[in-house]
């Protein structure tokens, strides 16, 4: 006796799984059990058969492979018993699929049991064929399965009735031949049988168009007959649910004649009386007499225009909606809104309870409800409808504002009938839910305002106002800041007054400090205060005599960690204090901003999709990436093309993108002037700040990543650029009266080839392993001269509580890469990241520039004194390495 | 048509699966992740429809209800009618405790004293807690059973519980006794069997 063949029952054996704590214990246990059934497998042991099978069902629900048991089915199929055929044919159905050729062998089986004089056996063997034939056996069992149509006990009949469906489903040709029994079977009193019927002859219908001819001749009266006795038929016990008869037939009949009535005025016709006696008569305070009105309702939605009954079937919706079961109001929802397109005036008319929806508390419902409302929005319905959902924003729970939000955006801009309509709405759901509002929606607000000249005056000071009641709103103190920057002096002034307008008093002062209290605020991100800073310096120009205020403001940041914020304050101090001159050509109001390009940039969308963090490792990336943008952007001052503001940001963006992401690829003119561009954009960080750290490497691991979490970078790439490029257009008009400001700026941009101290190239730093106990960041660098070899400086990390000893870390790369491993700095590694071990590696790549790096790793320590390892594979390292 | 009948605890164990479109395992695995991880996230009190496009492709919906430590999920596309589907899960849990109870003891008498026994102690939650989830796992191929004489390659075969438990018994009946024996015990069961579907429609109409 095999050893392995240990017949554990399978209650033991399900027991044994459950027991297990761990996948892992779990996998074992199922690899033993699978061992002892292919032994006995081997061994033929037909006692255990049965047994084996009903165990390699349980474990192929678990998920486990289970082939090598597929020619154990067949045998059991085979068998004569019944308790033998009955596992056969569960494992047949649950192991096996149509596309595998070991089927083809079972056909005969099938066969032969279809003919058996048992009905029991001619029940499995229909079952089994119902779920699993395929078109080669629907050949060859069709005329069996068909004889079985007209067999004497109903449940072999039901049973055929499906297996028939699936036999024209999978081979359409042999509809034919059901036709006549399919339609017999309608004529059945025993509801399984009719159920199942009315199920075969509506397959019949779909696959062909004969016989959806010939069932719509000789079946529509039957078949509405049908449904009339049901409907009014008495109380019927064995089918009762609810006290209705059988919703389930009701449902398959109406199912029927929605089939046949589409397309076909005549048998929609026929069908009318007994679909509005169905959608009356049926009441609404059960669930299963609502999926019969839902079905109705279905039904007479897609038969011929009967202009009655479709409005009844939409009033019937409507009242779903009213319905206190969530199930219902959804299903409600969802018809409704396919019943827009057939008859837009009807859904209309429940307007008002489809936007009570939308404060359903159940959220799937509101989301539907919501996209309905958008569905109904017109020119004509706008006003009204928005201002509803605005009220409704007042009020709403968080998770449903940013839906709500973009949804109102795009309704208000898609159908606004004017532009200070536009602008008004916005500002009111800015300060509901400044928060909410995506990137783009205020992007595109800020194009609206720049083009709407006579509605400056009205729209800054609605801001101002705005900015006043709900300063927290991040957005909104943007668009304000920004407005107040371009337009402060109309601010004052109070010119372009509306009618309707209150007018305000402001002074300089007062306009200043609103910008100050922006900047300043906790909440402004780094966008904000980069956007208040252009603004200040712009209302330095605009209000000369608070220069000297905006000026300490300014300088209050140059010392700031953000680098950006950094620059730009040494930057504006030293125009305010030096250049007045230029000063107001330098900050003059920003041109209309082109709508044209800005739509088409945004349907384009390139930098949102790239930037969109996707882990550690990028957030990472675009730490690196901030610092490096103003350089693009003043390498752009140098070259002598002047950027348009408006369209020249998303190109930007896509520069930045690929200076951080791969270094060595090919830049536009930015590029052209230095030899290796990644030395000058390093060199040109101490442009205009000498004491700016020239390690970028080291800071963008840990402060710069927390500072400018991804979010906050992925924001500020936009405006400060934008505001930038104005910049340079007009230093570039003044560059001939005074080279100075030019020189300035650029500084250190002259002396081309740079000479940095330590010649190494820089690469972000990845996280290449980590796991729930230990956590592994190798950091990056290149000896300029040889671009083959890399050092790597692994920093390891212990997450666990306990302290890990012996700690031995290995690695092993493929052919084409040499390792060099250098002894770390220790053995031991302290508990919760208190502390960590370095150690450095020499990787040489053969085919540097072709293929990247990857490397295999392996790493050993002691928990306690137990051996424990973890292994890993890293592909994550940057591509040119 | 019905593409899936899942069956799985609130830990994500499934419990009896079947597809009736053809999955490869990995597949079937994933999607019963993937179900899994939509459920247990789901808050009480919301509607029992899940946006399935995601996972089974483009026109499935996916309908479940959540009893005690179970989670029934079906998983269909548009020619089948949700709210009807939802019914018949009831139908399903209903049919799977009282089929459960025939197959195991194969004594209709018994069946019918649990039967009355739960009505009456009104404790539903509680004989799914304790018959449910353990009886289903310890005898999933019976499950099997009942679920095929309920859905037939993705097709509703019988709504009416007395049905399927006929069949059923029939069934577990053969799988015991030679099928000579079977012939003349079936006349003497089926006036007995009859007796239990009036408590079971006034049952689900609480």
């Amino acid at each position: 006796m095999n050893p392995f063949s240990s017949p554990t029952r399978l209650r033991d054996m399900i027991r044994a799984i459950r027991a297990c704590k761990t996948a892992a214990e779990e996998r074992a246990v199922v690899r033993k059990e699978c061992a002892a059934i292919r032994a006995s497998i081997n061994e033929n042991d037909q006692d255990y058969m049965h047994r084996n099978l009903a165990k390699l069902m349980f474990i192929h629900m678990l998920g486990y492979p289970t082939h090598f048991g597929q020619m154990e089915c067949l045998k059991l199929i085979a068998s004569p018993g019944f308790p033998e055929k009955r596992m056969g044919y569960l494992g047949l159905m649950l192991l096996l699929d149509e596309r595998q050729e070991v089927l083809m062998l079972v056909t005969n089986s099938l066969k032969q049991d279809l003919n058996h004089t048992n009905q029991y056996i001619v029940g499995l063997a229909l079952c089994a064929l119902g779920n699993i034939c395929s078109a080669e056996m629907a050949r060859d069992l069709a005329p069996e399965v068909e004889r079985l149509l007209y067999f004497r006990d109903p449940n072999i009949r039901k049973k055929a009735a499906l297996c028939s469906a699936r036999i024209i489903k999978k081979v359409p040709d042999l509809a034919e031949n059901f036709v006549n029994p399919a339609t017999a079977l309608l004529r059945e009193k025993h509801h399984g049988v009719l159920i199942t019927g009315v199920q075969l002859c509506t397959d019949l219908c779909k696959v062909s168009s004969e016989a959806l001819e010939h069932v719509r001749k000789k079946c529509t009266e039957g078949v509405v007959k049908t449904l009339k006795d049901l409907a009014n038929s008495p109380y019927s016990p064995e089918y009762d649910v609810s006290g209705f008869t059988d919703p389930f037939l009701h449902i398959r009949l109406l199912r029927l004649l929605r089939v046949l009535g589409e397309g076909d005025a005549d048998a929609s016709d026929s069908m009318n009386d007994i679909l509005a006696q169905v959608a009356t008569k049926i009441e609404t305070n059960k669930t299963i007499g609502n999926s019969i009105l839902y079905e109705c309702v279905q039904t007479i939605m897609s038969v011929e225009d009967n202009g009655g009954l479709r409005v009844l079937a939409i009033n019937i919706l409507g009242r779903f909606l009213l319905h206190r079961d969530n199930n219902i109001r959804y299903v409600g929802l969802n018809m409704l809104m396919k019943a827009v397109t057939a008859d837009a005036q009807a859904v209309q008319r429940h307007r008002a309870t489809i936007l009570e929806r939308i404060k359903d508390s159940d959220a799937s419902i509101r989301k539907r409800a919501l996209e309905l409302v958008c569905i109904l929005v017109n020119e004509t319905n706008v006003k009204a409808l928005t201002k509803e959902l605005v009220d409704y924003l007042k009020v709403s729970d968080p998770d449903f504002r940013e839906d709500l939000t973009s949804k109102i955006c795009s309704i208000v801009s898609k159908f606004s009938p004017e532009k200070i309509w536009y602008i008004d709405q916005m500002l009111k759901v800015l300060s509901e839910a400044g928060n909410f509002v995506k990137d783009e929606i205020w992007h595109a607000l800020i194009v609206v305002i720049s083009n709407a000249s006579e509605l400056h005056g009205y729209t800054v000071r609605a801001l101002y106002k705005a900015l006043q009641m709900s300063a927290e709103q991040e957005t909104l103190v943007r668009i304000a800041v920004w407005c107040i920057g371009e337009y402060g002096d109309i601010l004052i002034s109070n010119a372009g007054m509306l009618d309707t307008e209150n007018p305000v008093t402001v002074t300089e002062l007062d306009v200043v400090d609103v910008i100050e209290i922006a900047l300043k605020g906790h909440a402004s991100d780094h966008t904000t205060k980069a956007i208040a800073l252009v603004a200040l310096l712009k209302l330095s120009a605009r209000f000369p005599s608070c220069s000297e205020k905006i000026r300490d403001i300014i300088i209050q940041y140059k010392g700031n960690l953000v680098l950006e914020l950094q620059q730009r304050s040494i930057e504006f101090n030293l125009i305010i204090a030096k250049h007045p001159n230029i000063r107001h050509t330098l900050v003059e109001r920003m041109p209309a901003l082109d709508e044209v390009t800005f739509i088409a940039r945004r349907a384009g969308s390139l930098p949102d999709a790239v930037l969109t963090p996707t882990g550690p490792s990028v957030g990472l990336i675009n730490g690196v990436a901030r610092p490096v943008g103003p350089i693009v952007d003043l390498l752009e001052i140098n070259s002598d093309d002047a950027p348009v503001p408006s369209s020249s940001g998303g190109d930007f963006l896509q520069d930045l993108l690929s200076v951080d992401l791969s270094l060595a690829s090919k830049q536009s003119d930015a590029r052209e002037p230095s030899k290796n561009g990644t030395d000058v954009l390093l060199d040109l960080l101490s442009v205009g700040s000498p004491s700016a750290p020239i390690e970028l490497p080291a800071q963008s691991n840990s402060s710069m990543v927390n500072i400018l979490f991804p979010k906050a970078s992925k924001k500020a790439t936009h405006s400060p650029l934008d505001d930038l490029s104005s910049l340079s257009l007009s230093s570039k008009a003044t560059s001939n009266a005074g080279a100075a400001p030019t020189m300035d700026l650029l500084d250190g941009f002259a002396p081309s080839p740079p000479t940095e101290e330590n010649n190494e190239l820089v690469y972000p730093s990845i996280t290449a392993f980590e796991s729930s106990s230990l956590r592994l960041v190798f950091n990056f660098s290149k000896q300029a001269g040889n671009p083959q070899t890399t050092n790597i400086q692994a920093t390891f990390t212990n997450l666990a509580s306990n302290v890990y000893t012996d700690f031995v870390f290995q690695a092993a790369v493929p052919k084409f890469l040499q390792l060099h491993l250098d002894p770390a700095s220790g053995n031991t590694l302290p508990a919760s990241g208190n502390g960590s071990i370095t150690q450095n590696m020499k990787v040489t790549n053969s085919q540097h520039g072709k293929k990247s790096l990857v490397m295999r790793i392996k790493i050993a320590y002691k928990i306690n004194g137990k051996d424990t390892h973890e292994e890993g594979h890293i592909n994550n390292f940057p591509r040119d390495l | 048509m019905i593409k899936a009948v899942l069956v799985m605890n609130t830990q994500g164990k499934p419990r009896l699966s079947k597809f009736y479109e053809f999955q490869p395992v990995e597949k079937q695995q994933e999607a019963i992740r993937n179900v899994f991880s939509v459920l247990c996230s789901r808050p009480e009190h919301v509607s029992n429809f899940v946006d399935a496009e995601s996972f089974f492709g483009p026109d499935s919906r996916l309908v479940y209800k959540h009893f005690a430590t179970l989670y029934f999920v079906f998983i269909f596309d548009s020619s089948e009618n949700e709210l009807a589907i939802l019914d018949l899960i009831q139908v399903m849990t209903l049919i799977g405790v009282i089929g459960y109870q025939l197959v195991s003891v194969l004594s209709v008498l018994e069946a019918v004293n649990f039967w009355l026994k739960t009505v009456f102690v009104e404790t539903l939650d509680k004989c799914f807690r304790n018959v449910c989830e353990l009886d289903i796992v310890f005898n999933y191929s019976k499950m099997h059973t009942i679920l095929d004489e309920i859905i037939l390659g993705g097709q509703v075969l019988e709504t009416s519980s007395t049905e399927v438990m006929k069949a059923i018994d029939e069934i577990s009946k053969c799988a015991l006794f030679p099928i000579w024996f079977l012939t003349c015990r079936l006349e003497a069961s089926s006036n007995a069997i009859n007796l239990v579907p009036k408590s079971v429609s006034g049952w689900r109409s609480r």
